[in-house]
């Protein structure tokens, strides 16, 4: 006896329809109905932040939403960060040039926190943004990287020189 | 790791929730997610039914009520953090709650859902301790009110019926010019306390302590009201040392050891915590009350 629900909700910017099993996250969902692997899941439990998603514009985890509770709601995925197939977003560009990235496992989640940051603070400290990644776990960088990356990309997202 | 088969439902008004929870066996309510669904990932509850109170939105606000702040179960903490109002009538909250977890649990998680899994440690849980919080109850006999000193009912268990939902609770508003601090140690930020503290003070006219609460968090299995302090304090002047002998009084609380933190080590930073929330409420009482 599965328990399951039809959903629509709106994906980067286009309508996506399933069936879903009701007990199944919206990660999990993502990444093997609607063929979104961009959202990494990492621990599953809510600590690592890998999976961080935007839900209606705020960032959450999506291991820890059931993908029944985003129907009729939108969610951005780091699939819908960049403008076209040829170019990045600031924030990606900003994570190339200051080595915000190594193996690439938390940098879904990192993008997608940061990105609501951005959008709620466009001058944020560096404390502010070593705040706001903290529920983002990365093994690579020390987080050096990461932050002067942030702090890059708002540069040029205000229009200064990053 | 994926939740155990269950029976989802999702009502949209608090009526239903409450049918529902007198109807099923073995249902868990699903709040903000940020506990139940990492037990259900790692399927240390194996409910039957899950019934998720996020579509119910009467239980989604945030007003003031009688000169308390009253808020709903289903309030998003970000939306707590976010409201002028709260900022207004309970600063102590809104200090506190930008050390609850990261900005995405916040985002998600609920006043009613932290109350409701009570840990010891949690800022909300602290802060509705330090204001005498009252809780609202809702079950299928209707409605009740209860103090939130009532609401433990022991470790991280609360005093609701199994067929009970919390639908919000009032914070009194501690008169304007007061002083609040709130104040806490963990190992990283956005980390569950090890111990946290939480003042307010209030002065009178001639600049003597009018009331004065001191709770400390993580310390014990519910957060504890150090009342001893709280008398010491009442009718004085705030000095460096009344506020160091009134924060000593938390050495004598009865602190668990764990893999966190021994007793000892609880009950010293206990009261360094203290006097710290002290100083600083101390720090913020407006110019005209001293």
């Amino acid at each position: 006896m599965t328990d399951t629900r039809a959903i629509a909700l709106i994906v980067n910017g286009v309508r996506r329809e399933a069936t879903v099993e009701t007990r199944h996250t919206l990660a999990d969902v993502l990444r093997q109905q609607l063929g979104l692997t961009g959202t990494h899941l990492g621990c599953e439990h809510g600590v690592c932040g890998a999976c961080t998603v935007l839900l209606d514009g705020r960032s959450v985890r999506s291991c820890l939403l059931l993908a029944v509770q985003a129907n009729g709601r939108e969610v951005t995925t780091v699939e819908g960060l960049a403008p076209d197939r040829t170019r990045l977003h600031p924030l990606q560009e900003a994570f190339r040039d200051h080595h915000g990235l190594q193996c690439g496992y938390c940098t879904p989640g990192m993008l997608m926190t940061l990105l609501e940051l951005l959008r709620e603070n466009p001058s944020p400290t560096e404390e502010e943004v070593r705040v706001a990644i903290s529920g983002n776990l990365c093994r690579c960088t020390g987080y050096q990287g990461i932050v002067d990356a942030a702090l890059a990309a708002a540069r040029r997202l205000r229009g200064e020189h990053g | 790791m994926k939740p155990p088969p269950f029976s989802y439902h999702d009502p949209e008004t608090l009526a239903d929730a409450v049918a529902l929870l007198a109807r099923l066996d073995n249902a868990k309510l699903l709040a903000g997610g940020q506990s139940l669904m990492p037990m259900l990932n790692m399927r240390y509850v194996l409910p039957d039914h899950v019934v998720d109170l996020n579509r119910v939105g009467e239980l989604a606000y945030l007003r003031e009520s009688g000169g308390a702040l009253e808020i709903g179960a289903m309030t998003r903490q970000a939306d707590i953090e976010r409201s002028g109002l709260a900022r207004t009538l309970c600063p102590l909250m809104h200090e506190a709650i930008q050390q609850v977890g990261h900005r995405q649990t916040r985002n998600r998680g609920t006043l009613g859902g932290s109350l409701c899994q009570l840990d010891p440690a949690a800022e909300l849980v602290t802060v509705a301790a330090a204001t005498d919080a009252t809780v609202i109850v809702v079950g299928p006999n209707g409605r009740r009110e209860l103090p939130f000193s009532e609401f433990p009912a022991g470790y991280m268990t609360p005093a609701l019926k199994p067929d009970e939902i919390l639908a919000g609770a009032r914070f009194p508003a501690w008169s304007k010019g007061h002083g609040h601090a709130f104040v806490e140690f963990s190992r990283r930020h956005g980390d569950f306390a090890v111990v946290a503290a939480a003042a307010l003070v209030e002065l009178d006219g001639g600049g003597k302590v009018q009331r004065a609460s001191l709770t400390i968090g993580g310390a014990t299995a519910a957060p504890v009201r150090v009342s001893a302090a709280e008398r010491m304090l009442a009718g004085q002047k705030l000095s460096d040392a009344l506020l160091r002998e009134a924060a000593d009084h938390c050495r004598r609380i009865d602190a668990i050891g764990d893999v966190h933190a021994p007793a000892a080590y609880r009950r010293q930073l206990a009261a360094v915590l203290a006097r710290r929330a002290l100083e600083k409420a101390r720090s913020r009482l407006s110019a005209a009350g001293s």
